[in-house]
């Protein structure tokens, strides 16, 4: 243990796994970058109204690329805050590490992802709906309120040192905050009762093939990206888990060590000095 | 149902010997009421159609407060390991713990109504409306604060951490209370009973979660 202790090059959180994954999600985005603002054409469709609307709607023109950024971190933001509650019922049920620390990187990559879907929401909205906000849309509402949870879950992960305490009531907190989203989604449903979202546009095939491509290639570019911040951030948990347990005992053992050297170093002199006075 | 009363008129008990609820915390949503005046020019039109809106706002930052003395009353003197070797299972202590907190945020609340009637010139059209509102709000409340409260002790965890865990959680408290409330204040046309509804499922909910969980962060307290 303390030989690991005094390397600590060893402790790497990279691996051939994440230089792939990583390289891969990197080449990846580079990729959808072609996609979206040189393959795929702006959005140019033209929607016939009732008569007691306007008549036409023109598409979205290039604010459409954006949507190739913003809903994949979006599906990634779900499945990320879906990974914490499953993690949070696993340390509640099992008592296990490996999941506290997968419920705690879920959660700091979910945050990081919604973060980003805020952010390019926003920016899409403000040529498209012509506002940076909009309140009362239930799922810009929705993400928010997540995006606050889950904040003050990641803070009330730091205010605690023991890790077992830590690991059981943050699977409190995160289960509470899952129960609360479709909470929350009902509630700001009814109170607005209205969505400036359009919907799912992949179900009526209105999209064209090219489109449908580059929103699919986006969803594998950022779960890839995903895994990636993941696997990292797991393995920073589990070393300052490491740190946390075994570099402790390590460090009572070496002290003991030098205690009992100590120790018997004075013993050896008291026994030296005594025969000498003797002589 | 003797345990969770006694333990609640424990509380109430404290709290009327120590005047904390009263001489603190009350005249803080006052203050708050009277702070939204000044911020908002004071045009009592613009008060009396926000009025839903500032009393529970002023009543979820009171409730942080009285939740933190409803804690802060164990704590002081180590009294949760107390409480846990009384016998009483979790569900019961928590109960308790959130039937006193919920009395007294019923009292705060009585008192800020009078005072959007009286600085905000409020009028209640629906008073069934709106104390049932209030009471399903204010078990909602008391339920979620309770459970949080809890976790935002011991073992090291800062007492600021409490905000910031619960008031993105009551949210949905804070939307349906007001809608509730704009309909029995008349400031708004709306069914105010279908939010009346929506916060007692809230407050099922939160009662439910919190008597299931307060077994497992009260171990550690």
């Amino acid at each position: 243990m303390s030989t690991a202790l005094s390397r600590p090059h060893v402790a790497s959180t990279s691996s051939k796994l994440t230089l792939v994954l990583g390289v891969a999600s990197l080449l990846g985005l580079a990729v959808l970058l072609v996609f979206s603002f040189v393959l795929t054409d702006p959005d140019q469709r033209v929607f016939e109204r009732g008569a007691d609307l306007e008549p036409l709607l023109t598409g979205q023109g290039d604010a459409v690329r954006l949507l190739y950024v913003h809903f994949p971190v979006a599906m990634v933001t779900y499945i990320a805050f879906t990974l914490n509650a499953i993690g949070s019922i696993a340390v509640l049920w099992k008592k296990s590490t490996w999941w506290d620390n997968t419920a705690a990187a879920a959660a700091e990559v979910g945050v990081l992802f919604c973060g980003l879907t805020l952010a390019t929401g926003s920016i899409w909205g403000r040529p498209i709906w012509n506002t940076w906000w909009k309140w009362g849309d239930v799922r810009l509402m929705t993400t928010t309120i997540l995006f606050l949870i889950f904040i003050g879950y990641l803070a009330y992960r730091r205010t605690m040192s023991d890790s077992r305490v830590r690991a059981k009531r943050s699977a409190v907190v995160g289960l509470i905050g899952a129960i609360n989203i479709p909470i929350v989604y009902k509630s700001v449903d009814w109170w607005q009762n209205r969505t400036l979202h359009q919907q799912s546009t992949l179900r009526n095939r209105s999209v064209e093939d090219l489109t449908l491509f580059t929103m699919i290639f986006g969803m594998v570019v950022f779960m890839a990206i995903f895994a990636w911040l993941m696997v990292h951030r797991f393995r920073i948990g589990w070393l300052e888990h490491q740190t946390e347990t075994v570099g402790l005992e390590a460090a009572i053992i070496e002290r003991r060590a030098q205690t009992s050297a100590a120790i018997s170093d004075a013993v050896t002199d008291s026994r030296s000095s005594a025969e000498t006075g003797s002589d | 149902m003797r345990e969770i009363w006694a333990l609640a008129r424990k509380d109430l008990r404290i709290e009327a010997r120590s005047k904390v609820v009263a001489t603190q915390i009350v005249p803080f949503a006052m203050v708050i009421l009277v702070l939204f005046g000044l911020a908002l020019d004071a045009d009592s039109r613009t008060l009396r159609d926000l009025a839903p809106g500032l009393f529970w706002v002023a009543t979820l930052f009171a409730s942080v407060l009285a939740i933190q003395r409803s804690i802060a009353v164990e704590t002081i003197s180590s009294t949760f390991e107390a409480l846990r070797l009384s016998g009483a299972p979790a569900w019961k202590l928590f109960a308790g713990k959130a039937l006193a907190v919920a009395i007294q945020l019923l009292a705060i609340e009585t008192v800020l109504g009078l005072g959007i009637v009286v600085l905000y010139r409020s009028s209640f059209q629906d008073p069934v409306l709106i104390v049932t509102a209030a009471v399903a709000a204010t078990i909602a409340i008391a339920s979620a604060g309770s459970l949080y409260g809890v976790l935002a002790v011991g073992m090291g965890v800062r007492d600021t951490i409490l905000p910031m865990l619960l008031l993105p959680i009551m949210m949905p408290v804070l939307v349906a209370a007001t809608r509730a409330f704009g309909d029995g204040l008349g400031t708004a046309a709306l069914n105010g009973w279908t939010w009346a509804g929506l916060l007692g499922l809230l407050a099922v909910v939160y009662a439910t979660a919190g008597a299931l969980a307060y077994a497992v962060v009260i171990e550690d307290t």
